[in-house]
C-alpha cells in the first residue's frame, strides 16, 4: 500500500482497541441524569439542554418501527449502553497534542497521512468527542467554518441554530430522537456564499469502548452558490457485545449550492448502525449522497433530499455489501416540494452467504407540482443459494405533468460468465470477484479514487471464500 | 320498500338473525360461520399504520351502515337477467341478485356426464359438501383483508362452484353475474373453481349494481385451483356502481405445469380494494396476471398482489395498468416472494400508471423478497402522462386533440386487451372500459 492509501476499509484493519481511561463518563443507561450530565460537561446553553430533555421524552414515547422494520431492533438493550465517553472537551489542532493511544488508533487507520495527501480539513472523533480537528488555513480565511457540534452551537449559534434540527426534526423517528437527546461530536460546517471548497473535508468516526453508543450530529450549510464535498469513514473493533451508532446528518444547500456527502461505513459486525440523513435543497441547489455500506450487523439508513426550491436536484448513489450475519437495510427518500425538481436514485447491493440486503425507497410528488422527474434503479446481486434481497419502494405521484420510473432487478452471476473467465485461466474466486466488481463498477467510479481501489480489494476478499 | 329491522344492519346482534333466516345452511357451514363471525368482531379495523393498508384511505372502510340484502323483486330480476346477455357464446351461466339465484343456464348434458359441476353454492353446500368442506374458504388471507374475509365467510350464503374433472376441456367461457340491488345493501359473492389435472376452462366473474347511485357493500372471495397440467383462464370484471364499497380477494394456486391466466378489470366502486394472491406451488407452473383499472371522479382503487414462488422452475408475469382522471387515486402494491427452494424462478412485475389530470394520484409499491439466488426477477413501475410525441404525430395527421387523446388512452389498454384469446370476452372488457370515458 502506498502512503497515499485512504482510510482502510479492510475489515481486519480496524479490529483493535485500546484500554483507555476516560475523563468523562456518563455511566450506563439513559435517563434525565445522563442527559443533564452531557449538557453540564459540554457547558451548553439552556436552549440546547431543553432541546435534549424534550428529545428524551420523544424517544421514550416512540415505539420501535418493527411494524415495517426488522425484529432484530428488539435486540438493542438501551439500558446497557454508555451514552457519553470522552477524554476531554477541546479537540487538538496538531497531531502531537492528541493523546498517545488515540493518536496511535488514528495512525493505524492512516488519518494523518491522508490529511497531508488530499484533504482540506479533517476531524477525527474518538467515542463521543473529536480528538483532532484541523482545516487548511486558507479556507478559514475565506470564512469556512469546520468545527465539532459542541463548538458550533457555542461559537456560531447565529449560523447553526437556524437550521439545527430543522431538516430532521427530533420526532422524525425513534433514533433521531435518541440522537437529539445525547448527541455529541460530528461536524458543523458552513461554507460562505460563492466559496467552492476544492478538496474534500473529512471526518473519521471511531468507536473504541465496549457497550458504547456513538451519536454524532452533523450539520452542513452551503450558502448561495457554495460547493463542498464531505467524506466520512467509520470503524470499530469487534467486541462480543453490541454497539450502537445513531447519527443525525442534516444538509442545507441554499440557492445554487452543491453538497456532495460521501460515506464509507465499515463498522464491525457487532454495531447497530441506525442513521438518519437528510438534505434540504433550495432553488437550483444540488445534494448528492454517495453511500457505501459494508460493515455493521444491521444498518438502517435512507438518505433523503427535500427538493424545496425550483429546479433543485437530488441524487443518491448507494452500494451495499451484506455478508454473513449482516443486514444492510438501505435506501433513499426523495420528497419533491417544488416545480421542475429532479431526483435520481441508483442502488446496487450484493448479498453473500446468509447476508441480507434490503432497499426501501420513497418518492413523493404531491399535487399541483409540474415538471418533476424521478428515476430509480435498484439492482441486487445474490451470490449464494441462501443469500437474500428485498426491495420495497413506495412511489406517490400526483398530477399529469410529472413522471417517475422505477426499475429493479435481481440476478446472480451467470454460470456462463464464470465459465468464460475460468476458461481464460482465472480461478473461480477470481472470476467471481471480477464479475462482482463489474456489477458495481459504474458506481464505484463515483467514489474518490482511494476509496474505489479499496472497495475493489474488499470485494476480492469477500469473494475468495464465497464460492466452492 | 320494506322497512328493515335494526338488527339487520351489520352489527353484532344481526348475525343470529342471519342464521335464523337461513336455515338451509348445513351444520358444518354454520360452525364455520360462527367461528368467522367471532373472528370478524375480534380483528382490528385497518389503520394507516398497517403496511398492508399503506396509502389507503381507511376512513372509507366502515361497513356498519350496510344491511343484509332483501330479495330482488321479480320485475327487476327480469331486467337484470336481460342485461347479462352481452356475452352470447357461453358454456354455462349463473345470474345472482342480492345473493339469490335469478337465472341459470346449465352446462350441456355432455359436460355433466363427464362429471363437470357448475352449481350455485346454495345447492352445492348440501349436494357436494364433500368438495366444499375441503375447499370452501380453505385459503388464508395474505394481503391484509383478514377482517373482511371473515365477514365474508360469516355472511356468504351463495355463489358459484365450478368443478372440472381430469382431462376435461371446456372451450367456451362459463360466466357468473353477480348483481347488487338496493340502498345500503351488502352482498357476499363467492366463486370456487377447481380444475383437476390437465383440464381446461375459462371462467368469468362479473360484478354489477342494479342502480347507479345506491351505496352498496360487496365483499367477495374467489379461489381458483389449477391442478397439475390444468389450464385456467379467469376474468373478473368489477363494475359495481360508484357509490359502493367493495372488497375482493382472489387466490389462485397452480400445481406442477399448471397454467393460469387472470384478467382483472376494475372500473366501479367509490373505494375498491382488490387483493390477488398467486401461489406457484408446483415446478413448471406458470401464471400470467393482468389488470386494467380506470379511475375517475374521486374513486379510490387499491390493488395489492403477491406472487408466491414456492417451487422451482416456475414463472409468473404481472402487468397492472391504471388510468386516472379527475381527483381519483390508485394504489398498486405488489410483492414477489421467492422461497429458498424456488431456484430457477422467473418472476416479473410491471405497474404502469397514466395520469390524465393534475389532481389524480398514483401510488406504486412494487416489492421483491428474494431468498433464492438462481432467479430472474425484476419489477418496473412508471407513472407518467400521454406521450407528447405520440400526440403530436396524431395531431399532425389531422386528428383533433380530444380524439387523439382518447385514441392514445385506449391504446394504453390494448396491451392487455390484445392478449385475451377469446374475442367476445376481449370486446366485453373493451366496451366496459370505453364506456367509462363517455361523458356522463
Amino acid at each position: 500500500m502506498s502512503t497515499q492509501a485512504a482510510i482502510d476499509i479492510d475489515r481486519e484493519k480496524g479490529n483493535f482497541s485500546y484500554d483507555t481511561t476516560y475523563d468523562y463518563d456518563a455511566g450506563i443507561g439513559l435517563n434525565e441524569g445522563v442527559v443533564n450530565y452531557i449538557a453540564d460537561v459540554k457547558g451548553e446553553d439552556d436552549w440546547v439542554r431543553d432541546f435534549r430533555l424534550k428529545a428524551l421524552e420523544v424517544f421514550n414515547s416512540k415505539p420501535l418501527p418493527t411494524n415495517w422494520a426488522t425484529k432484530d431492533l428488539e435486540n438493542i438493550d438501551f439500558d446497557k449502553f454508555r451514552y457519553y465517553l470522552s477524554k476531554g472537551q477541546e479537540p487538538s489542532r496538531t497531531w502531537e497534542d492528541v493523546p498517545d493511544d488515540v493518536k496511535e488508533t488514528f495512525e493505524r487507520l492512516g488519518i494523518p497521512e491522508q490529511e497531508r495527501a488530499f484533504l482540506a480539513g479533517v476531524e477525527a472523533q474518538f467515542d463521543s468527542e473529536a480528538a483532532y480537528s484541523r482545516m487548511k488555513d486558507e479556507l478559514a480565511k475565506e470564512g469556512v467554518i469546520f468545527v465539532g457540534s459542541t463548538e458550533g452551537l457555542k461559537e456560531h449559534p447565529e449560523i447553526f441554530k437556524k437550521f439545527f434540527g430543522k431538516v430532521i426534526p427530533t420526532g422524525d423517528n425513534k433514533f433521531s430522537a435518541l440522537n437529539s437527546c445525547v448527541f455529541s461530536g460530528g461536524s458543523f460546517i458552513y461554507v460562505p456564499p460563492g466559496v467552492k471548497v476544492q478538496q474534500p473535508l473529512q471526518a473519521y468516526f471511531r468507536i473504541n469502548a465496549e457497550n458504547f453508543g456513538q451519536f454524532e450530529r452533523t450539520l452542513i450549510i452551503a450558502d448561495e452558490g457554495a460547493e463542498v464535498t464531505y467524506m466520512e469513514g467509520c470503524t470499530a473493533p469487534k467486541f462480543e457485545t453490541t454497539t450502537l451508532h445513531s447519527a443525525v446528518v442534516e444538509l442545507v444547500a441554499l440557492k445554487g449550492a452543491k453538497i456532495q456527502y460521501i460515506t464509507v461505513q465499515n463498522w464491525s459486525a457487532n454495531v447497530f448502525n441506525l442513521v438518519t440523513k437528510r438534505g434540504l435543497a433550495e432553488e437550483d441547489a444540488e445534494i448528492k449522497w454517495i453511500d457505501c455500506n459494508i460493515g455493521s450487523r444491521l444498518t438502517m439508513k435512507y438518505p433523503g433530499v427535500i427538493l424545496k426550491g425550483r429546479k433543485a436536484r437530488g441524487e443518491v448513489v448507494s452500494i451495499a455489501l451484506a455478508g454473513e450475519g449482516q443486514h444492510q437495510d438501505t435506501g433513499a427518500k426523495m420528497i419533491h416540494a417544488a416545480d421542475e425538481t429532479t431526483s435520481n436514485i441508483i442502488s446496487k447491493s450484493i448479498s453473500v452467504g446468509e447476508g441480507r440486503s434490503t432497499y426501501r425507497g420513497q418518492v413523493h410528488i404531491p399535487k399541483h407540482l409540474q415538471g418533476c422527474r424521478n428515476n430509480t434503479e435498484c439492482d441486487a446481486l445474490l451470490i449464494n443459494a441462501n443469500s437474500r434481497t428485498d426491495t420495497y419502494p413506495a412511489i406517490t405521484v400526483r398530477g399529469d405533468d410529472n413522471s417517475v420510473q422505477h426499475e429493479a432487478s435481481v440476478s446472480k452471476v451467470s454460470a456462463e460468465q464464470i465459465f468464460y473467465l475460468m476458461q481464460r485461466g482465472l480461478n473461480e474466486g477470481e472470476a467471481m470477484s471480477l464479475a462482482v466488481n463489474g456489477f458495481v463498477n459504474d458506481l464505484v467510479k463515483q467514489f474518490p479514487m482511494e476509496y474505489s481501489v479499496e472497495l475493489k480489494r474488499l470485494i476480492d476478499l469477500e469473494m475468495e471464500g464465497s464460492v466452492g | 320498500m320494506t322497512v328493515n329491522k335494526k338488527s339487520e344492519f351489520l352489527s353484532e346482534a344481526m348475525f343470529d338473525h342471519f342464521l335464523e333466516r337461513h336455515t338451509e345452511l348445513p351444520k358444518w357451514l354454520v360452525r364455520q360461520k360462527k367461528k368467522s363471525w367471532a373472528e370478524y368482531l375480534d380483528l382490528p379495523a385497518p389503520t394507516r399504520k398497517m403496511e398492508s393498508w399503506r396509502f389507503a384511505n381507511v376512513r372509507d372502510l366502515g361497513v356498519d351502515g350496510f344491511r343484509l340484502a332483501d330479495p330482488v323483486r321479480e320485475l327487476d330480476a327480469n331486467s337484470l337477467i336481460e342485461q347479462t346477455k352481452s356475452i352470447q357464446q357461453t358454456a354455462g351461466k349463473l345470474v345472482f341478485g342480492n345473493d339469490d339465484i335469478l337465472a341459470e343456464e346449465p352446462i350441456s348434458a355432455e359436460l355433466r356426464s363427464k362429471g363437470v359441476l357448475f352449481e350455485p353454492l346454495q345447492r352445492a353446500f348440501t349436494d357436494h359438501s364433500e368438495i366444499l368442506e375441503e375447499f370452501f374458504m380453505a385459503q388464508e388471507s395474505a394481503l391484509g383483508s383478514e377482517k373482511f374475509t371473515a365477514l365474508h365467510t360469516a355472511l356468504n350464503r351463495n355463489g358459484t362452484l365450478l368443478f372440472i374433472p381430469k382431462n376435461v376441456e371446456i372451450e367456451l367461457p362459463i360466466i357468473s353475474h353477480y348483481w347488487a340491488q338496493g340502498q345500503q345493501t351488502a352482498v357476499f359473492p363467492h366463486t370456487l373453481v377447481i380444475a383437476r389435472d390437465n383440464s381446461k376452462v375459462t371462467f368469468v366473474d362479473v360484478y354489477r349494481s342494479a342502480e347507479v347511485d345506491a351505496a352498496q357493500l360487496a365483499c367477495g372471495v374467489s379461489t381458483v385451483y389449477a391442478d397439475p397440467g390444468a389450464k385456467v383462464e379467469y376474468h373478473y370484471i368489477q363494475n359495481w356502481n360508484e357509490d359502493s364499497l367493495s372488497f375482493n380477494r382472489l387466490t389462485t394456486i397452480a400445481q406442477r405445469d399448471a397454467n393460469i391466466r387472470a384478467y382483472g378489470l376494475n372500473l366501479g366502486s367509490k373505494h375498491a380494494r382488490s387483493e390477488g394472491h398467486t401461489v406457484l406451488d408446483g415446478p413448471g407452473s406458470k401464471a400470467e396476471l393482468y389488470s386494467l383499472a380506470v379511475a375517475h371522479a374521486n374513486q379510490e382503487i387499491d390493488q395489492r398482489t403477491l406472487q408466491s414462488h414456492n417451487a422451482p422452475n416456475a414463472r409468473s408475469d404481472l402487468l397492472f395498468k391504471n388510468a386516472l382522471q379527475n381527483e381519483s387515486k390508485t394504489i398498486f402494491s405488489g410483492l414477489i416472494k421467492v422461497a429458498e427452494e424456488a431456484q430457477l424462478t422467473d418472476a416479473y412485475q410491471t405497474n404502469r400508471n397514466l395520469l390524465l389530470s393534475p389532481t389524480a394520484e398514483a401510488n406504486s409499491l412494487p416489492g421483491l423478497e428474494i431468498l433464492a439466488n438462481d432467479v430472474r426477477c425484476s419489477h418496473g413501475a412508471t407513472t407518467g402522462q400521454i406521450d407528447e410525441n405520440e400526440l403530436f404525430y396524431l395531431l399532425s395527421r389531422g386528428i383533433s386533440k380530444p380524439t387523439a387523446e382518447t385514441l392514445l388512452v385506449f391504446g394504453f389498454f390494448e396491451e392487455v386487451l390484445g392478449k385475451m384469446s377469446n374475442d367476445e370476452l376481449a370486446e366485453f372488457h373493451r366496451e366496459r372500459v370505453h364506456r367509462k370515458f363517455e361523458p356522463a
